[in-house]
């Protein structure tokens, strides 16, 4: 499997954030995108999961077979806001996503539990705390199964143990032949990954 | 030949060259209209008297054309939002955008100027049969359009949404064309645009027809200005946000 | 899909995101024309079909600038966006649309015979009000949906949306009224209008979601 883009243009607000940008990694390799405020890393993001057109340049994905014939199809992408709805409870969420997005490899209750969430999956999820609710976004990557992570800032309002926990959830990721692609200020603990700069003026 | 064919057309998606073309042609186009326009009205009060309505028939010469203008900018709108939605052309937008006001304008002049002949004619100055109905309708779609584009000021984002809205109310123009055919209305039914040919007489029909031409040369005009003036706005706003970012680089460097 | 239609529906009634509020919205016009008509039990009779139907529309339109806007807030729009090829994106609309209408303007439906009664309509126009408003309502939640994903990233789109849709939603109104009149004034004719009502429904449920994926699609950032 390969994630390869190329020569791609960002546009936000009508205005060119970033051009030229390439980059290609094989299964098992990561990706971290780093740069000040503003300099078009989520922006790059949504343009690799397909949410924004790029202005120039191309995307693509292949060897995903049938399940996953391209990079939107092969995405799980993990925003800032987490994609949970207030008025649920945690296991209700994730049950949702679970039917939606198909290719399930945990149940909803074995992924809390990896991500220390085990005894409240019960809870409305607006009654969780910034870091919990954080938890139960990235329990929704543990479910449905997509080759590609799409992470932007995901430790953000996480603690440290959490930060361990999720390192090491991405280096199974990757160990199992996975691709991550991160944009991030903070260390993810990940060993052997590129790293991509942007907005050097 | 035919590639020295295609590469006119798509000089001409280029704004800059579309400025100049535009440029160039206004002033003949503009005198063509008033031309056309002042023969037109010539033709019009020189024209015979209806034996029914006296001379109040001829509201008729403007009134018409402006009903025709009225269906021919939005099917020009439709025809622009195609442009942008499936061949990306650059100006189907700016096109579409400008048509809107003044589409909207010759509505509401269709409307008015039918509204005055009406009063005299059938006793009231409005009524809800199916024609002037389906007319109000795309009056208000006009202002729909117009509404729309000027709340989402982006120009990408609001191309596109504009093209879809103009799309889907596109099914009025068949309605507003066929309302009198299919209901019993007070507005009369087709005379000119028939499948049999014009019911109308000859010298009636030749003032109609010079005064439509007239007037739709006028749009084509105003259009052509509008277009211009949108593409001028643009550039005053890319050129405000390059300054401004231009100012947030310039700090860095008299830090040095 | 079932899933999402359920997720919606249990959203729509435990949120409490306005479904009340049509109801009220609705009953506020329905009680406010007789006092600006004046009392006559006759006139409210003839106009009462026509009545219900404005004030439906009305209080369908309030609802609709949400039908997108929770999911862009909470992010989950980008997923249900991303998971174009496993789910048909005009088919993701068409379902949200049915659970919004179950959501928020069933109810309305389901109100309507008790307001007739305060507008003196025969029982036989509360039953053709009632029907006509079940399968016409769903034609304005469709073409509302249009309405919702071009303003979708408007913080306040709701008068937007109903001042854009509103044009498109009259000839639903139109045929509604008429098929409502024609069951109880006697020389009209029930059926025909009632038909093309259906027509409409049918031809916006199409349309509707269609334009609403294609707009939804251009709009993510």
């Amino acid at each position: 499997m390969r994630l390869a883009v190329e020569n791609v243009d960002g546009e936000r607000g009508g205005e060119l954030v970033f051009s030229g940008v390439s980059f290609a990694l094989d299964a098992g390799r990561a990706l971290l995108v780093t740069g000040p405020n503003g300099a078009g890393k989520s922006t790059l993001l949504r343009i690799v999961a397909g949410l924004l057109p790029a202005a120039a340049g191309a995307v693509t994905f292949a060897g995903g077979a049938e399940a996953f014939p391209d990079a939107k199809a092969a995405c799980h992408y993990l925003g800032h806001p987490n994609g949970m709805k207030a008025a649920l409870t945690v296991e209700e969420n994730l049950a949702f996503w679970r039917d939606f997005l198909g290719e399930q490899r945990l149940s909803p209750l074995e992924a809390l539990e990896m991500v220390g969430l085990g005894e409240i999956g019960h809870l409305p999820f607006g009654y969780l705390s910034t870091g919990q609710r954080r938890r139960t976004a990235i329990a929704r990557l543990l479910i449905s199964y997509r080759p590609v992570w799409l992470l932007d800032e995901p430790t953000a309002g996480l603690d440290h143990a959490s930060e361990a926990r999720f390192s090491e959830l991405m280096r199974a990721h990757l160990s199992d032949g996975g691709i991550i692609v991160a944009a991030t200020h903070l260390p993810l603990g990940l060993e052997g990954a590129e790293e991509l700069r942007m907005g050097a003026i | 030949m035919n590639e020295k064919a295609v590469r006119r057309w798509t000089d001409i998606a280029n704004p800059t060259r579309f400025l100049e073309l535009a440029g160039s042609l206004l002033p003949w186009i503009w005198g063509a209209a008033l031309l056309t326009l002042g023969a037109g009205l010539f033709m019009a009060f020189a024209a015979p008297e209806d034996y029914q309505q006296g001379t109040t028939v001829r509201i008729m010469y403007i009134h018409v054309p402006f009903a025709w203008l009225a269906m021919l900018c939005y099917t020009m709108m439709a025809a622009s939002a195609l442009g942008t939605l499936v061949w990306r052309h650059p100006l189907a937008d700016v096109s579409l955008k400008s048509a809107a006001p003044i589409g909207a304008v010759f509505t509401a002049l269709a409307l008015a100027t039918g509204s005055i002949w009406g009063k005299p004619m059938w006793g009231t100055w409005w009524v809800w049969d199916a024609r002037l109905t389906s007319v109000f309708v795309l009056f208000l779609m006009y202002l729909g359009i117009i509404a729309l584009t000027r709340a989402l000021d982006e120009p990408s984002r609001s191309a596109r949404a504009a093209a879809i809205l103009t799309l889907v109310g596109f099914i009025n123009i068949p309605i507003i064309k066929f309302s009198v055919d299919w209901w019993n209305t007070l507005h009369q039914p087709a005379s000119v645009f028939r499948l049999d040919g014009p019911t109308i007489d000859p010298s009636m029909l030749w003032p109609l027809l010079i005064c439509a031409i007239g007037f739709t040369l006028l749009f084509l005009a105003l259009h052509l200005m509008a277009m211009r003036t949108e593409i001028w706005r643009r550039r005053v706003i890319a050129m405000r946000r390059l300054s401004a970012r231009a100012a947030e680089m310039k700090p860095v460097e008299a830090a040095r | 899909m079932l899933a999402l239609y359920l997720r919606d529906v249990k959203l729509g009634f435990r949120a409490g995101s306005g479904a009340l509020t049509g109801v009220l919205f609705f009953l506020a016009v329905v009680t406010v024309i007789p006092f600006g008509v004046g009392p006559d039990l006759n006139l409210l009779a003839r106009i009462g079909p026509a009545i219900l139907w404005i004030g439906a529309l009305l209080a369908s339109l309030l609802g609709l600038d949400r039908l997108f806007q929770a999911d862009r807030e909470d992010g989950s729009l980008d997923l249900l966006l991303g998971a174009q090829d496993r789910h048909m994106l005009a088919l993701t609309v068409l379902v949200k649309c049915l659970a919004h209408w179950t959501t928020a303007v069933l109810p309305l439906v389901i109100v309507t015979p008790l307001l007739g009664l305060f507008m003196n309509v025969p029982p036989i126009g509360l039953a053709a009000a009632m029907l006509t408003l079940l399968i016409g309502t769903p034609a304005i939640t469709f073409i509302g949906a249009v309405g919702a994903a071009l303003t979708v990233a408007l913080p306040r789109g709701g008068l937007l949306v109903s001042v854009i849709i509103l044009p498109l939603t009259i000839p639903v109104l139109i045929f509604g009224v008429a098929a409502s009149r024609g069951a109880v004034a006697e020389p009209d004719p029930f059926l025909p209008p009632f038909l093309i009502l259906s027509a409409l429904t049918l031809f916006f449920a199409v349309i509707g979601p269609a334009a609403a994926a294609l707009s939804l699609r251009g709009a993510a950032d």
